[in-house]
């Protein structure tokens, strides 16, 4: 067991070294870009809406291993619900990983609990969050926290 | 040679961070106090606190003595040869907008140009884009090769009668190379131009001598040369701080007020608005003279041999490449690592008690010559060790090994 483990989780680090839809949309709706200046990452979410409903996403950029595959998990989590549905796994997301939530509700989303441990490392989990709210309310850039 | 244990001097690198021993490594961006320097504060509180400059009382007068002492100090330290040319700051980013605000503002007129470098601190960028957009001036940059050298024999060229204003870093934040400063002032001087040397990554690993140097202005911060954070120092020739307009208007920058009309002090003081950080200058003297004790030859002689140790080591390392390798560094070693984010190496690192910075370092137009987003960067002190470097290589291997 070494230090890192609860925050560099196997489904982390190889969503990070194969991140899923990690592409652009030909016939997207909606677009926003997230920009951490801190650590010069910056990831753009593409979406197509389909009224309220997400009905496919895919995101493009680049990152450390936390901020990849969170978008990478993200797209997988997204797909299929709708705004306000979205709206409350983000709210529950961010709880857990400032540590004022728990991983119900969560689903694989819960493998970011060790993100709670480092207070630094927040903003790379939340970034791809950030454009995809943006993004949803029809924003270009995510203003970051 | 430093021949004793100066760790124990510094009573935070006796601690564990997650349960490893702490091997401090972020000296760039500022490093730990001795216990003296801790200590000088301490008395002050207990013992002189008062107001500097005012007072008849006993208390304003020792405060005031120690105050202008530690000026004393930082005018020998940088060798300059008037007390009167130190002047005590926030730091190295209130000293050049100071400058930028108080003499290169006033001589812009629109399509006058500033020379700065590729390898400046957003601290030596932004000021000057401040007053240039204002005044519809131009920014012009010295480049650099890709080793991390400026081109200096490209300064020449640069300069041309619209040009007001030069500003440089004598050693660079993210790459840690030595600039010529010498030989930039020489040509800015021999053009008729006036320089600002911002020395914030110099004075604590290389003597400095602002007479050799010849610059107009240096800077630096006191908290990267192991004071407090909130002081620093900006010296200035004495012919030209009395040219120049206050920066603040306040308190004992005046010799008198009326409604009608200020009569400003002499400089110093003139720049000097308010009550300023006491017990952080008079901490900034106990720094000086406790690495004065040590001595700067062996400081620059023992960072060198480290940094040497730690570059062959960390480039043996397959899948690390060195950012910034120009012939003259000084204490920073910025380096990438194939497919790992600098963030995570940084993470990784923090588990093993190593503690280095990741990010841009406040650069990012350097980081953009690159095309990197970030790199990881270890940065030495008196205090640091081959042991140290040997568990920073070590922590390195690790974090390979995870994302591998």
């Amino acid at each position: 067991m070494n230090d890192w483990d609860e925050l560099y989780l196997e489904v982390i680090l190889d969503h990070n070294k194969n991140p899923r839809n990690k592409d652009e949309l030909d016939n997207f709706t909606h677009e926003a870009k997230g920009h951490n200046p801190l650590c010069g990452d910056h990831i753009s979410i593409q979406l197509i809406m389909d009224g309220e409903e997400i009905s496919d996403v895919k995101f493009t950029g680049s990152g450390c291993a936390i901020s990849t595959a969170s978008a990478s998990i993200l797209t997988e989590a997204i797909k299929g619900k709708n705004k306000s549905e979205i709206e409350q796994l983000f709210g529950n997301f961010h709880d857990l990983v400032t540590g004022s939530g728990n991983k119900e509700d969560l689903g694989k989303l819960a493998i970011f609990e060790g993100v709670n441990k480092y207070p630094a490392r927040v903003k790379c989990a939340t970034l791809s969050w950030h454009a995809l709210m943006a993004a949803i309310e029809g924003k270009k850039e995510a203003s970051t926290e | 040679m430093i021949d004793r244990d100066i760790k124990s001097d510094f009573p935070t690198l006796n601690q564990k961070i997650n349960g490893n021993e702490l091997v401090y490594l972020d000296n760039a961006a500022t490093t730990q106090k001795p216990y003296a320097v801790i200590e000088a504060i301490d008395t002050y509180y207990k013992k002189t606190n008062s107001n500097i400059h005012r007072g008849v009382h006993t208390l304003s007068q020792r405060a005031t003595e120690k105050y202008e002492n530690t000026r004393t100090k930082v005018a020998a330290f940088l060798n300059s040869d008037d007390e009167k040319e130190i002047i005590f700051v926030r730091g190295a980013t209130e000293a050049i907008n100071l400058v930028a605000n108080s003499y290169v503002r006033p001589l812009l007129n629109p399509d006058d140009e500033i020379i700065i470098s590729q390898m400046e601190h957003h601290a030596n960028i932004v000021p000057w884009q401040i007053i240039c957009g204002e005044k519809k001036a131009k920014l012009k940059i010295l480049p650099m090769n890709q080793d991390g050298e400026l081109l200096i024999d490209n300064l020449e060229s640069m300069i041309n009668e619209n040009t007001k204003f030069i500003s440089m870093n004598h050693v660079s934040n993210s790459l840690g190379t030595v600039n010529p400063i010498e030989k930039i002032v020489e040509i800015a001087h021999k053009n008729k131009i006036r320089i600002l040397v911002d020395g914030a990554q110099a004075v604590q690993h290389i003597p400095v001598n602002v007479n050799e140097i010849d610059a107009d202005f240096y800077c630096f911060s006191g908290h990267k040369l192991y004071a407090p954070t909130g002081i620093g120092v900006l010296y200035g020739k004495k012919e030209i701080l009395d040219e120049m307009s206050p920066y603040q208007g306040g308190g004992d920058m005046i010799k008198s007020v009326t409604f009608e009309k200020t009569v400003y002090n002499d400089v110093p003081q003139k720049f000097e608005a308010g009550t300023p950080n006491i017990s952080g200058a008079i901490a900034l003297g106990t720094a000086i003279d406790y690495i004065l004790d040590i001595g700067m030859e062996n400081i620059a002689k023992h960072e060198d041999e480290l940094l040497r140790y730690a570059t062959e080591e960390i480039s043996k390392i397959e899948g690390i490449k060195v950012i910034g390798n120009a012939k003259h560094k000084a204490s920073v070693l910025s380096f990438v690592m194939e497919n790992v984010h600098p963030h995570d190496i940084g993470t990784i690192m923090d588990t093993q008690g190593v503690a280095i910075r990741a990010g841009n370092h406040c650069t990012q137009p350097v980081m953009d010559f690159y095309s990197i987003p970030a790199t990881a960067r270890a940065s030495f002190a008196i205090y640091n060790d081959k042991n140290d470097v040997d568990k920073l290589v070590s922590s390195v291997k690790k974090t390979m090994e995870v994302f591998g």
